[in-house]
């Protein structure tokens, strides 16, 4: 009886999957158009899941494990069961085969449904607790279902009652992990999630590779939308990506935000964009609400707005504005989903189109259009932290080995400190550079962080064209948010550069033994790793490096590294603050309490100024080239006359 | 009150720090007031160039189209403004104080008024009601007190940084927003093309002495009508008699030598 019931169910479950599976494919494509390879895309797709998608995985070797096991035992046992009870192929090694792969999910299942047993606040609750019940039992059915065809039982074994039990246990193990993968059960993930890997937004992430620049809006085209106003104005491969969300909560537990109690979780954000696709509204969600903001208010539907103005729309304003971009749970998403943005598709509806940005975030934008800085200083004192110290200028010169950029930090008196610590280790090594002075603008980090795209592009084109009349070999900052708009953002609109963090730059410095360098003084040190340099540019390395050099020994926090976390100042968060239950500096500094450090070393002027913003007793903030200056042994000069001085520097030049 | 004919006047500005032109400060919340009283229907009138992309961050706060009275740089904007509003049939005409661009004399409005034989109210925080002909109107006075108005219509009235701040300009609706461009006749302000434009300089305060020792003292201080120390109200002067008070209080104060 079996014999005939098996292919019944099986081939149903799969003639239900593929339809399912078809009208999810018709619900993403509902987004507007974006470039895939097609082919190639689902030939890379294999590798991309076994090895890129495995490392993120393996951070975490339990559920690497687990995974490991239950998803290969299924895939396989899959396969053979299409086969051997499908096509009713009853081969004994076959059937052995079959029989090893339903142990191997089993076990895997085991395990799944120990982490259920007391799971953490991140994971989801609600459907995917069923989870590890319906992996038991399809494996479970299928090792008793294939021992008569593995000879291992004589064919109709338990006559009709075991037939009857093992084919419920069959229909609900095929009904969760065939069609459940199509018609939004939890095992949507797989499904979509291998899709989302072959088509992704950003395939250079694969391979070791890095892509982290914001992707230009087409501002040429009067109509192409501005932002992301409804679910459908996300490109289509963006809400397959939303759909491979599979509930970890990696993003939540990352997520300074979600933290600090301000009212945005990543995971839920990414559902309720799922939501947003599919229609409905958030009552159902397993997991953590958005901190202050209760399950069952908000819904919305591909066609509808997703924020709407003082009503209930899909997504509050305010969840949007609480991101501080840090990429902290882009870094964790173990499906590679791209949060950030989409965040910023969202806020740039909400700014060009709605013009809403929150707080001081349309004062800093005006500022920014009339005078080139985002706290609206005049143009002409931007270098007004150099008088001193006759810094050679770009429209003088006309080319330099390292053009210089300052960044806004020069309108800033903490920033301007470390500046002149630069510039001293700079002059110091003899290197030939340039600063671009008055002919500087503000690079558009913060304008395209605040969703101003517009206004972004202006700035950015303005610079590539300073830039453009000069001769350089590289761009050195001392401001990782200008580093990486000018690294990563600025060629999409033209202007491609070598660009440097001056910690990097520092310790090339280091290693051609251009700078006579002490040791440091005094207590330990801890580093923070901001997260424009290391999560989004990968430089983790020459920060260490210099420390090192002048004779530091960095006690390191827990969250160091690519998981370090954000000091709460980037993405425009300090200027649109929305209020939490905790500042995220705050919390960063208990972080660097618990190493016992004297002293955090940071590379980062908004890192510098939401360390420094938090209330004393606290260890002392000092950036990497205020540390390296301070050890600097200078070559004992002859008292000169200023004038004498100045010929010499030019000389130098 | 949406069914009220509003016209906001507006101007180009210039950024304090950078001089660069700009939506003007006092402009913008004469549009801002506009739009909370007639949504769409608001018209908003610029006589000058209409190439001057600055215009377009009017546009921005969410305007579907703008009025521009063609003139060459220079002319007088005053016989040009004046002839549209009596056109336009506008009930209520807003403006700014004072312009950040050009002669600046904060004139405009009172020439406006004079010119048009309408009412002018100076400082409008807030239009409350408007029937039968009749707006009630809060005016701001200095330190944050409040005068409620009744003015026929219809009425000019300039407001300064007592009226709400002006929305956010968005770049969408700036580019979609059409500047809608009306040949006037040009004329030459001759006062201002005879005259030399030179930097203000600030004018001279009193030095502020604190005398309270409390917060309380402080918040008072702040908080309380000015007292009239040495203020005298003149009731049913001849113009004569009034001249003789003020020019003899000039001298006092030191103003005329």
């Amino acid at each position: 009886m079996l014999n005939t019931l098996l292919p019944i169910l099986l081939f149903a479950a799969l003639g239900l999957a593929v339809l399912g599976a078809v009208k999810r494919f018709v619900m993403w494509r509902r987004g507007r158009p974006s470039k895939v390879d097609w082919i190639g895309g689902l030939l890379k797709m294999p590798r991309r899941y076994l090895v890129d998608l495995h490392h993120v995985v393996e951070r975490d070797k339990y559920m690497s494990k687990t995974h490991v096991a239950t998803a290969g035992g299924f895939v396989l046992a899959a396969l053979l069961a299409i086969v051997v009870h499908g096509f009713g192929l009853h081969n004994r090694i076959l059937g052995f085969a079959l029989l090893a792969a339903t142990v191997l999910m089993f076990v895997g299942a085991l395990f799944v449904a120990k982490r259920r047993r007391n799971p953490p606040s991140r994971l989801s609750k609600g459907p995917w607790m069923r989870l590890p019940k319906s992996l038991l039992m399809f494996s479970v059915s299928f090792f008793i279902a294939t021992l008569p065809v593995a000879g291992i039982l004589p064919e109709g074994f338990g006559g009709w009652i075991l037939a009857a039990i093992l084919a419920v246990g069959v229909a609900w193990g095929v009904s969760e992990l065939f069609f459940g993968m199509t018609w939004g059960g939890p095992m949507k993930h797989a499904f979509a999630g291998a899709l989302h890997l072959a088509w992704h937004r950003r395939a250079e992430r694969f391979g070791g590779g890095r892509s982290t620049g914001l992707k230009a809006l087409d501002l040429d085209d009067p109509k192409a939308p501005l932002g992301v106003e409804k679910p459908t104005d996300f490109t289509w491969n963006q809400l397959l990506g939303f759909d491979a969300c599979v509930q970890c909560g990696k993003c939540e537990a990352m997520c300074p935000a979600f933290a600090a109690g301000q009212p945005l979780n990543p995971k839920k954000l990414i559902q309720d964009m799922v939501i947003g696709l599919a229609g409905g509204n958030d009552a159902k969600f397993a997991g953590s609400p958005y901190p202050g903001i209760p399950l069952g208010e908000h819904g919305g539907g591909p066609h509808q707005p997703i924020v709407v103005q003082g009503g209930k729309g899909l997504v509050e304003a305010d969840t949007l504005w609480s991101c501080t971009t840090c990429r902290a749970c882009v870094e964790e998403c173990p499906m590679m989903i791209e949060h950030v943005d989409a965040i910023v598709d969202m806020r740039r509806h909400l700014t060009l189109e709605k013009g809403s940005t929150p707080n001081k975030g349309a004062e800093v934008l005006d500022n920014l259009i009339a005078t080139d800085n985002p706290g609206g200083f005049n143009p002409g004192g931007r270098l007004n932290w150099a008088a001193d110290l006759n810094l050679p200028l770009m429209s003088e010169k006309g080319e330099a080995e390292v053009l210089f950029w300052v960044g806004d930090g020069a309108f800033d008196m903490r920033n301007q400190r470390t500046l002149r610590a630069f510039v001293k280790i700079l002059k110091a090594a003899k290197v030939d550079f340039a600063v671009l002075g008055l002919e500087e603008r503000d690079s558009g980090d913060v304008a395209r962080r605040l969703g101003d795209e517009a206004t972004f592009q202006t700035l950015a084109k303005r610079n590539i064209a300073t830039l453009a009349k000069y001769r350089f070999q590289r761009i050195v900052t001392c401001d990782p948010h200008s580093f990486h708009v000018l690294k990563n953002e600025y060629g999409e609109l033209g202007g491609r550069y070598e660009v440097l963090h001056h910690s990097t730059y520092i310790a090339t410095l280091m290693s051609r033994n251009l700078l006579d360098l002490g040791q440091h003084k005094g207590g330990s040190v801890t580093y923070h790793d901001p997260c424009y340099l290391g999560r989004y540019n990968g430089e983790y390395e020459a920060p260490r490096a210099v420390l090192k050099a002048i004779g530091i020994e960095v006690k390191e926090m827990e969250r160091s590294g690519f998981r370090s976390r954000c000091c709460g100042g980037g993405g425009g968060a300090p200027i649109t603050d929305i209020p939490g239950k905790q500042r995220i500096p705050d919390m960063r500094m208990v972080d660097i309490k618990e190493t016992g450090a004297e002293l955090v070393a940071v590379g980062c002027p908004q890192c510098t100024a939401m360390l420094e913003g938090v209330v004393a007793p606290r260890p002392e903030i000092k950036d990497i080239a205020e540390l390296v200056a301070d050890v600097l042994i200078e070559a004992p000069a002859p008292v000169k006359k200023p004038v004498v001085a100045k010929a010499e520097l030019e000389g130098v030049q | 009150m949406t069914d009220l004919n509003i016209v906001t006047l507006v101007s180009v500005g210039a950024h304090p720090t950078s001089g660069r032109a700009r939506r003007a400060e006092q402009d913008a919340r004469a549009v801002e007031l506009g739009l909370r009283l007639a949504g769409e229907h608001l018209r908003v009138v610029h006589a000058g160039d209409p190439r001057e992309e600055a215009l377009r961050a009017y546009l921005g706060m969410g305007l579907p189209e703008l009025t521009v009275l063609e003139q060459p740089a220079g002319a007088d904007a005053l016989p040009a403004l004046a002839d549209f509003l009596a056109e336009a049939g506008a009930q209520l005409v807003l403006t700014g104080s004072q312009a950040e661009t050009g002669e600046g004399s904060g004139l405009l409005p009172y020439l406006l008024a004079e010119r048009l034989g309408w009412p002018l109210v100076v400082g409008l925080a807030a239009v409350e009601k408007v029937e039968q002909g009749h707006a009630q109107v809060l005016q701001a006075l200095p330190r944050g007190q409040r005068r409620r108005l009744k003015v026929r219509l219809p009425f000019l009235a300039s407001v300064d940084n007592a009226a709400p701040v002006a929305r956010q300009s968005a770049f969408g609706p700036a580019r979609r927003g059409e500047l809608q461009v009306e040949a006037v006749p040009a004329l030459t302000d001759e006062l201002f093309a005879d005259a030399q434009l030179q930097p203000a300089r600030p004018r001279p305060k009193r030095l502020k002495v604190i005398k309270a020792k409390t917060a309380a003292d402080r918040f008072k201080a702040a908080t309380a009508k000015a007292s009239g120390d040495g203020g005298q109200v003149l009731r049913d002067l001849t113009p004569e008699a009034g001249a003789e008070a003020i020019f003899k209080l000039l001298v006092e104060e030191g103003v005329v030598r």
